[in-house]
């Protein structure tokens, strides 16, 4: 397309503008990660000498080392339950016939409007009573049961769109239900499953709320979770904090600047379809 | 086919529904219900509950923290979804046709950034960045606003813009992303068509761009508001509701009076009070926006 010269400057500069905005509190963070404590008083400084020795403090004061295991464990556990079970009842609301389907569908669907503070009450005393307070069960059930309504609803746009053709070739071959949904249906769709394990990945692991309420002492508390009670000790070391911080945001990051366009796309069209 | 497999095949659906419905109505369905019960009854979690009738909700008119909570949230909602909706359509409208953009993938990877890291993290960046001797402050000195200069979350009248302001930097990107990815979409011969038409920059915006955004927009504003009526981790990290009560929220105060302050049938009140409150602007939103003909 042609575009003036003009056109095209002004573009980039308010994009790039734009972007900086976005970008410089980042970038301010990972300076301040790297500048010596005595010397950060949370402004914007080049520093003069490189402290990495912050993110090894930070890891070893801050326990981030379990703190970080225990995100791995729930985040690795939510995501396969949820997308085992977000798989299943997908292809049932989109493929096969029931009674009830819709209402059901509908149901599901509301777990994505409800905010956690609708059912995070009575969850922690149902989960006291029942023992599993202070679990990760106690973070991973729930946590699935809230991305359920993505995961479902995302699955089942996956499988509407599948070929008719190859799902009645593949019943004429004799396949039944299950083996047609993870023998034919599942591996074309792996992209779809993968950006919906993406998202929900990212979800799970910067999730706050629950693991503050549910989790009580520290083996279990999860990486944002351990954050913020570094926090509450190390008011004022915006150095430990930054190291912190850039510890519990790292992971996603990485994830998201080698999938971005999954990431992205699938944020955007995942809610643009709902 | 025999009538067992016939009968087989109408139950078997319903298997495949199953663990997920269980999952869902014993960890959120079933928990949500009981969190209505609650909202009746006046409960500490520790003694027997009494009976309160619509008392809880008649406080949340009623108690001044409560009614400046959802105050708050309609501020919070000014700085998440409105002013980053509109900066992002003028952008958008100004870079009209930026699909054709040489680089426009970086812009899109950086602009979006903020979405993806957790909000404990963005709190404790701009914990440090409103500090006294923070980023914000060392730039206002350094153009000469010194007496402008201050601790921004301590101050009674500024945190709580200062906390929604961290929601327009959130939703900037996400805003001009969604939008410009939506411009992309628009025929390049709509807007020649409207330049031969003799249409100005401004012209083109109102009658080209802004019709064919407005799915974009309803997406954007349901995404902002609902972020904006959901804060919580922002709040508790940064500010804890203060100084005073000056940055209590609704997801904050419901959080603080079940698991602080005892008070469970009140917080299960706010709670569904707000849940009603998001539901009801989804609603209105979607009645707002065009019906996609798909």
């Amino acid at each position: 397309m042609r575009m003036s010269l003009r056109e095209r400057v002004v573009d980039h500069t308010i994009l790039t503008l734009f972007a900086l905005f976005a970008v410089i509190p980042l970038v301010g963070v990972v300076v301040s990660a790297v500048t010596p404590s005595a010397a950060n008083d949370g402004g914007f400084h080049l520093p003069t000498t490189i402290d990495l020795g912050n993110f090894g403090l930070a890891w070893t004061d801050g326990h981030f080392g379990s703190y970080m295991l225990s995100s791995l464990l729930v985040t690795v556990g939510v995501v396969v339950l949820t997308t085992v079970l977000a798989v299943l009842a997908g292809f049932a609301f989109a493929r096969l016939e029931f009674a009830g389907s819709t209402v059901l569908f509908f149901v599901l669907l509301a777990g994505l409007m409800l905010p956690s503070e609708a059912f995070i009450i009575p969850l922690y005393f149902n989960l006291r009573s029942a023992g599993l307070l202070d679990t990760y069960a106690a973070l991973i059930l729930p946590q699935t049961a809230q991305s359920l309504a993505f995961g479902i609803f995302w699955m089942r746009n996956t499988f509407r769109v599948f070929p008719q053709e190859v799902i009645e070739a593949a019943r004429l071959d004799g396949a039944r239900d299950l083996r047609l949904l993870w023998g034919v249906v599942v591996p074309p769709s792996l992209p779809s499953v993968a950006t919906m394990a993406v998202l929900v990945s990212m979800w799970t692991w910067n999730e706050f709320l629950m693991p503050l309420v549910l989790i009580t002492s520290e083996d279990h508390r999860t990486a944002p979770l351990g954050l913020a009670f570094f926090k509450g000790q190390h008011l004022t070391d915006y150095s430990l904090l930054s190291a912190g911080g850039i510890i519990v945001a790292l992971p996603i990051v990485v994830l998201y600047v080698l999938l971005q366009k999954r990431f992205i796309s699938g944020m955007l069209g995942g809610f643009a379809d709902r | 086919m025999s009538r067992t497999s016939s009968s087989r095949r109408s139950l078997a659906p319903y298997l495949y529904v199953l663990p997920a419905f269980v999952v869902f109505a014993v960890f959120l369905g079933w928990p949500f219900l009981q969190t209505l019960q609650y909202s009746f009854y006046d409960w500490d979690g520790l003694s027997v509950a009494t009976w309160a009738g619509v008392q809880n909700y008649a406080d949340v008119v009623s108690d001044p923290v409560l009614r400046s909570a959802f105050g708050h949230a309609l501020v919070l909602m000014l700085f998440y979804s409105a002013v980053p909706i509109v900066v992002a359509l003028v952008l958008t409208g100004v870079i009209s046709r930026a699909s054709a953009l040489r680089g426009m993938s970086v812009y899109r990877t950086l602009l979006f950034l903020p979405q993806v890291i957790a909000s404990v993290v963005v709190a404790t960046i701009w914990v440090s960045i409103y500090s006294q001797g923070g980023l914000l402050n060392q730039a206002l000195r350094l153009v000469g606003l010194d007496s402008v200069a201050r601790v921004w979350l301590g101050d009674y009248a500024l945190a709580l813009p200062a906390i929604g302001f961290v929601g327009t930097w959130l939703n900037i990107g996400l805003c001009l992303v969604l939008f410009l990815s939506g411009v992309s979409t628009i025929h390049p011969s709509l807007f020649e068509a409207a330049r031969l038409d003799g249409a100005g920059a401004v012209r083109e915006f109102v009658s080209v761009t802004l019709p064919l955004l407005r799915g974009q927009v309803a997406v954007a504003l349901t995404l902002t508001v609902v972020s904006a009526l959901k804060t919580f981790d922002l709040v508790y990290v940064t500010t804890g509701g203060g100084p005073g009560t000056s940055t209590v929220v609704p997801a904050f105060e419901a959080y603080n009076r079940a698991f602080n302050t005892g008070k469970v049938g009140s917080a299960a009140a706010v709670a569904i009070t707000l849940t009603l409150v998001i539901l009801l602007v989804t609603v209105l939103i979607n009645r707002l926006s065009p019906r996609e003909t798909s």
